[in-house]
This record gives structure tokens, sequence and C-alpha cells, in this order.
């Protein structure tokens, strides 16, 4: 079916035949390979849907006239006119949920003696290297073409070894699979573009992330969205402890996060009083752990109310006080949803070569503030105990519920995309 | 009547490129490097300019430079680079009809810090010749500058083949461009064509004066030319021009958002004004004049006429046209453009260049042809022989 897994190939002679664009040939449509939504069953036709959808939104700025449509389980993207190659693929491969992107050469059924012709002007044009084995894989959609497959292959077969001596047909492993799809139009394609794999977005439900301005937080949001998750994000500003800069950095960062999860829903909360309140009851080394659990309480409010299903954040085992086993514990206790923790098992380099990856990175190491780093002791704690965790926070009782409901009041949303 | 052909000297501003670069001055006038919210509100115009460009040229935002102009975006790309990269080898190629900006920064380079460059002839068309570049490339070659689109005979440059040899010889040579006068006429996608560093001038696309933009592709090491509070990546210090980057941003998107229909209308206008020059005696239009040419500039010799003097009568007429030989380099390889296309000798003092923007109209262009019909012969009785 169409969810074969590909490799990753080399780009081999793509950009020659782009750069030859109107000359003799062009790619007009791709043919999208998907992964794991094959293997569905009777909910296919949801995660195909959710796909295509996710595929339109990506291509929604993109130069050119775009038709995402689905036929025979497979999807296609039909380019109308003049459209932008790069940008089209650099989307693309963009969308969770897609595996290979074969930009396909389209041809009007003009007779077996003209597809000929072109078979050998797309080998010749797309392989400058021709010492190559290949295949031939006809594909009938229309029944009625005077050649059944088999034959359609021995003889496009015979044009490509006529054509180019250096070339040899490989059946079973070949270098080239150049498929032959005989529709209403002729489809050519060989080249498969490695996509970025996992599932649409929107088949999975969503998940609140909490966002700092950090490295660790964007990649979590990214790898948990690859997963068919839709992303909302809660971000806790500290004026004027935390600058205005910051926040933007934060929208920035949500932003390059939704190239590839779809819009984001971003709540910013002021947490500058429940963290100054913290602060003066008590003790300065349990104060980053207290925070965070009202971090994680507040941002399960917002989860709760705007349906997510669970919460995500970019902690690591032992990366800084708060992230030690003994803290995760602690400040899992405060929530009832699950918590997701992508990156828990990553080095700090195996993060950042995900931040590289999406982009995320050069914004990430912008030299600012945020929340979490202007109050800390000069020992935190590192091996926090619950219940005297939980004694502490007794101290805040006379006011923490009032700023605690002031802080979800007023906080802003702000859309990004 | 005023008919303004001057428009590859300096263009009109755009009437919503004034009211930005207003309020920015008025209004939004903090310093993008402040803290406070005047800063940040400072700071959003450079980001939303840097957005529009990046969108045009297609390139990552972290890939441009904003500069006082043209010239520093030369400067800055020719010398932050041929010292940055010095290591590799000392050796520069350019054409021979490049802007001064790049001529004397070349010759600044070659004199003073020990560089050696070759200066590709044209062709009589303006073009340079790609078998000549082939020759010129050698093991220590480091960067070749070729223009865009000539700034007075209005050639376009073969750039794509020509970074297809440069690239094709050793792909570590980086390749510079003066799109000057490219920029606002044709689509470019620098860093899709290969070219690793391009300048662009605000004010020739009815932007504001003293600001440009330099495109440098982020694999490219380059040093900066002038020092201070390490603004711009440290690559180009000083308070940025927040006014005038706002308002090429607006100007840039504006002249990109209806540019087919402008450039088509140009060329009408530039087809009009040859074939009425054309029709006067011994009168010559210097390089190509097709599509293969830029659609705004025309330069056009009168034997027998020194333009100054004919710049001066059409300028009593209320028509703004330049001269066109601007022989100001003073190396002596190289002559003038002119010169250098093999211009018969007796246009070389005799010609002007009239250059054309969206504004132009077919009734200026009368007008214009008109008052040379009128002025011509006049102008040739009296002339020293």
């Amino acid at each position: 079916m169409g969810g074969l897994v590909w490799f990753a190939k080399k780009r081999t002679g793509l950009d020659c035949l782009r750069k030859e664009r109107g000359k003799t040939m062009k790619f007009h449509s791709f043919l999208i390979k998907y992964g794991e939504i094959g293997i569905k069953g009777k909910n296919r036709y949801l995660f195909e849907d959710a796909l295509v959808r996710q595929m339109r939104y990506a291509l929604k700025d993109v130069d050119g006239e775009f038709n995402v449509h689905k036929a025979q389980g497979r999807v296609y993207v039909d380019a109308e006119g003049e459209y932008d190659y790069e940008e089209t693929v650099e989307s693309l491969k963009r969308v969770f949920g897609i595996v290979g992107i074969c930009p396909v050469v389209r041809l009007e059924d003009q007779g077996f003696e003209q597809l000929k012709k072109d078979v050998e002007a797309y080998v010749a044009e797309v392989y400058p290297d021709k010492n190559k084995t290949f295949k031939v894989e006809a594909r009938r959609e229309r029944k009625s073409y005077p050649l059944n497959s088999m034959e359609i292959n021995c003889e496009l077969g015979g044009v490509i070894l006529d054509a180019f001596p250096e070339m040899k047909v490989d059946v079973h492993h070949p270098d080239i699979r150049l498929n032959v799809e005989i529709r209403k139009e002729i489809y050519l394609y060989s080249e498969i573009i490695p996509g970025a794999g996992g599932m649409p977005v929107g088949t999975n439900g969503k998940a609140m992330l909490l966002l700092s301005g950090g490295i660790d937080s964007p990649v979590a949001g990214y790898m948990i969205a690859k997963r068919g998750v839709g992303l909302e994000a809660t971000y806790f500003h500290a004026p004027p402890y935390t600058s205005e800069r910051a926040k933007e950095k934060v929208v920035d960062l949500a932003k390059l996060v939704a190239k590839y999860s779809g819009p984001i829903k971003l709540h910013v909360v002021n947490f500058t009083d429940i963290q100054l309140y913290i602060y003066e009851k008590c003790p300065h080394e349990e104060l980053t752990i207290i925070m965070r659990r009202y971090m994680m309480k507040i941002a399960e409010h917002f989860a709760k109310q705007n349906n997510c299903l669970g919460l995500i954040t970019g902690e690591s085992i032992g990366q800084v006080a708060s992230q030690t086993m003994q803290s995760l514990a602690a400040t899992n206790d405060v929530c009832t949803l699950p918590v997701y923790r992508p990156v828990i098992g990553f080095d700090k380099q195996e993060i950042v070569d995900v931040a590289l990856k999406i982009d995320t990175y050069e914004t990430s190491i912008l030299p600012f503030e945020d929340c979490c780093t202007i109050f800390v002791a000069k020992h935190p704690v590192t091996k926090p105990n619950l219940e005297r965790i939980i004694k502490s926070e007794q101290k805040l009782e006379e006011k923490i519920d009032e700023l605690y409901q002031q802080a979800i009041d007023t906080t802003e949303v702000i859309m990004c995309r | 009547m005023e008919v303004y052909l001057d428009n590859s000297a300096t263009t009109k501003c755009y009437d919503e490129v004034k009211a930005i670069v207003g309020k920015v001055m008025c209004e939004d006038y903090g310093n993008p490097s402040s803290m406070h919210q005047k800063g940040i509100d400072a700071e959003h115009y450079i980001k939303d300019s840097k957005e529009k460009l990046a969108k045009i040229l297609k390139v990552n935002q972290k890939e441009l430079f904003f500069t006082s102009g043209g010239t520093e975006c030369d400067n800055l790309a020719l010398i932050g680079t041929a010292r940055a990269n010095m290591r590799r080898g000392k050796h520069l190629i350019t054409s021979s009809i490049e802007h001064p900006a790049i001529l004397n920064t070349m010759q600044y380079l070659e004199e003073e810090e020990g560089f050696s460059v070759t200066y590709l002839p044209v062709d009589e068309n303006g073009k340079i010749s790609l078998d000549e570049l082939k020759k010129a490339l050698r093991e220590d070659t480091i960067l070749v500058s070729i223009m865009y689109v000539n700034n007075e005979i209005g050639s376009v440059q073969p750039i794509e083949e020509a970074i297809h040899i440069v690239k094709g010889y050793n792909r570590n040579i980086l390749f510079h461009s003066d799109a000057v006068q490219g920029f606002g006429k044709y689509r470019i996608y620098p860093k899709r064509m290969g070219i690793d560093l391009l300048s662009v001038s605000s004010h020739k696309i009815h932007g504001p004066k003293g600001m440009g933009v330099l495109y440098v592709n982020e694999k490219v090491k380059i040093k900066p030319i002038m020092f201070g509070g390490e603004q711009q990546k440290n690559v180009r210090s000083g308070t940025e021009n927040v006014p005038g980057i706002a308002g090429l941003g607006v100007a840039s998107e504006r002249i990109y958002s209806s540019l087919d229909e402008n450039v088509i209308r140009m060329r009408e206008l530039k087809k009009q004004l040859i074939e009425g020059i054309l029709t006067i005696e011994n009168t010559r239009i210097h390089g190509l004049t097709g599509e293969d040419s830029a659609p705004h500039i025309i330069s056009a010799g009168f034997a027998g006429i020194r333009s100054e003097v004919l710049l001066h009568t059409l300028e009593e007429k209320g028509i703004y046209v330049s001269s066109g030989s601007a022989c100001a380099s003073n190396h002596p390889a190289i002559s003038g453009v002119l010169r250098g296309i093999g211009t018969p000798v007796e246009y070389l003092e005799s010609t002007l260049r009239f250059s054309l923007s969206e504004f132009t109209t077919k009734e200026e262009i009368d007008y214009t042809l008109e008052t040379l019909y009128n002025c011509i012969p006049m102008l040739r009785k009296y002339t020293r022989h």
C-alpha cells in the first residue's frame, strides 16, 4: 500500500531538472508517501483527512496554486501553473505524517511511442550519472491502456537500456525505481525526498506545553506534535524581572514550533506576584520546586479549560536541580493530567541537535533572563522531600489562592502561527 | 512639464515610505538596542523589514545586514570577505564595468592590502565574457564580484552561468553581486542562484537615501570594516537606521507587489523612447535593447552634441537626465563603460542616460521625444568641428 517505508536517498539529479524548468520537463505534482497511517484500519480516512488538512495549511503561504487531494488510497499535491518548487518541498517536509515526497512529472497520454521518448528524456535529465541499476514499475489505473503492466515494464526497460548502455537492470535492489502510472494522465517519478515522519497533527488530541525561553521545551513540543498532537503553550512572565524581549522570544519560539505543529495558542501568565510571595514565605532552597509546582498547576488549569489531554515539559533527568528524580516527583505530584517529557532521556547535546534541526536553537540562546533563573537560591535542594515541600507550602495559605486566581484572570492569550 | 528620467541616479520616495519614515522618526524613535518598550517598539520595525526582505529574496532573516547604502554594502562585502578569507588566497576577480563602489574598493585592496585583482573585459553589449572568466580563475582566487545590471547601459550580466563556472572551478570561491540596479526590476533569489553576497540600495526603489541591505549567506566568513557597539551580530556596528530600515521594507514590499505589470510598462516606454530616438539622424543606442537588457535604462548617443549641452538643454524644458559616460574610474587598466564596449569615438562624449521608473508615463516620453526632435537640429548647427 501507500505506506512503504522508504530509505532516505541522496537527491541525485533533482536540482538539475528544476533548473531546466520549462525546457523539456517539469514536476507538476507530488506523490505523498505516508507511513503509519497506511496500517490504520477503519479510522484510516480520519488520518488521511488530517494529513490533507495539514498539507493544505503548510502550502498556504507558498507561491503557487495547489490542489491537495486523495485518490485511490494516495495523497497528491498538484501544482497548477507556475509555483515555487523549493518552498513547496520545504513546506511539505515539515508536515508530520509524510514519510516521503515524490516529485512527479505529469504527461499527457500521446501514445506509447511518445511515452518512450519522454521516459528517455526523464532519465537523461534526472540522472546525469548513468552508472546505475534500475527497474521500471508500471501500474495501470486505466485498464484500457493497450499494454499491460508487464509489457510496459519490458518495453520501457528496453528503451532505457538502448539509450544508456551504462545502465543495468536490477529487479531486486535497483538504485532507481522508475514508476510509471497510467492514469488519465501518465505519472513518472523515481525520486523520494524524505519527509518528517510521525503522524498528522490533529489525529491525537491536544496537549499543553510549558514553554520557557530555553532550548529544551520547544524541542519537547516538536516531539509530541510529531506524534499527531496539537499544541497549546503556557509561558510564565515575571515583569519587571523578566523583560518584554524575553516574552517576545517565547512568542518567536512558539511561531517556529508552529511551523510544524500548526497554530499554537500561547497563554502568557503573569507570575511575578506568586513568585514574590513564595520568595517571602518559603525557604529559599525550596523556592524553585514550589514555584514549579504552581507553574504545573496553572498550566494544568489552562490545559483542562482547553481540552488538552496532557502536559508537556522539556525536562531531562538530572540536567538541573529541579530535574532530579526527586524534584520531578515533587512537581509531578500536583498534576492529575499525565505529564509527557519527551526529552527525559536525552543528553543536552542530543536536545541541541534537534533544536538545530528544527531551527529553534538560535532563538533559544538569545540571552534573556527567564523566570526560573531570577530568584534561584545558591544551593537549591536537589533531593526535595515531598512532605516537607507540602509543609512549606502551607505557609502560603493566606494569600496564594487569591494570587493564583489573579494570575489566571490576567493571563494574556497570543495566537502564534 | 517636469519629466524625471534619472531614476537610476535616484528615485522619488513612495508616499507610504514617507509616512513610515516620519512616524519612526517622530513617534517610535527609540534605540532598538534599548531595553525598554521604546526600544522594543523600534526593534519591531527592524524585524518587520527583515521579514519582508527575507521573503522577497527567499533567504533567512539572519543573513541580512542593514548598511548606509549600496556603496557600504559593496565595501563591506569586498573588504570584509577579502580580509576574512585571505588565508586561502589573495586573488579577486571583477568586471571592468562595475560601479566605482566596486572598482575603487578593488583598487584599494590591490594597492593597500596586497590583493591581486583581475578585471574582466566586456563585449560590445556590455556583458562579461564567460571564457575570460574561466581563464581568470586561479588556485588562489577567493572572491568574484559581478554586477547584476550595469548602471550606465543597463546590460544584464550572465550571473547564473558565471556562478556555474566559478563554483564548478572551486566551490569555496565566494560570489558577490552588486544588485543595486537589478533589485526592484528582477526577482532575485541569491541563495538559490548561489550568490553568496548581494548588495541592495534603498533609494533606487523609491525608498529613503542612506539605506542599503547586504545579503550574506550564513556560511560566509566576513569581518567587520567598522567597529563600535557590535550591533547586527558585530558585522555592522552602529545604531540601526530604523526609519531607513522601515522605509526600505515598505518600498521593497510595494515594488515587488506589482513588479510584473510595472516592468512590462517600462519596457513598452523604453521601446517607444528608443524607436523615437533612432528616427533622429546619427544617433545610437548602446548595448542591448530588448528583453535581455534592463527595463529601465536607455543609453543613447547623439553624435556631434556634447552630452552636457544636451543635458542642460533638456533641463530647461523640465526634463532631467544623466550624462552617459561616467569615466570616473582612474584605474589605468579600465576604461569607462562606453569605451569598454567599444563605442565609436564620436559618441563617447555625446551620450545621455535616460532611466525610467514605474511613475514614468507615455505622455512624458512623447514630450521628451518632441523636445529632442526640436532641439537637436538646432544644437547640431553650432557644433565645434
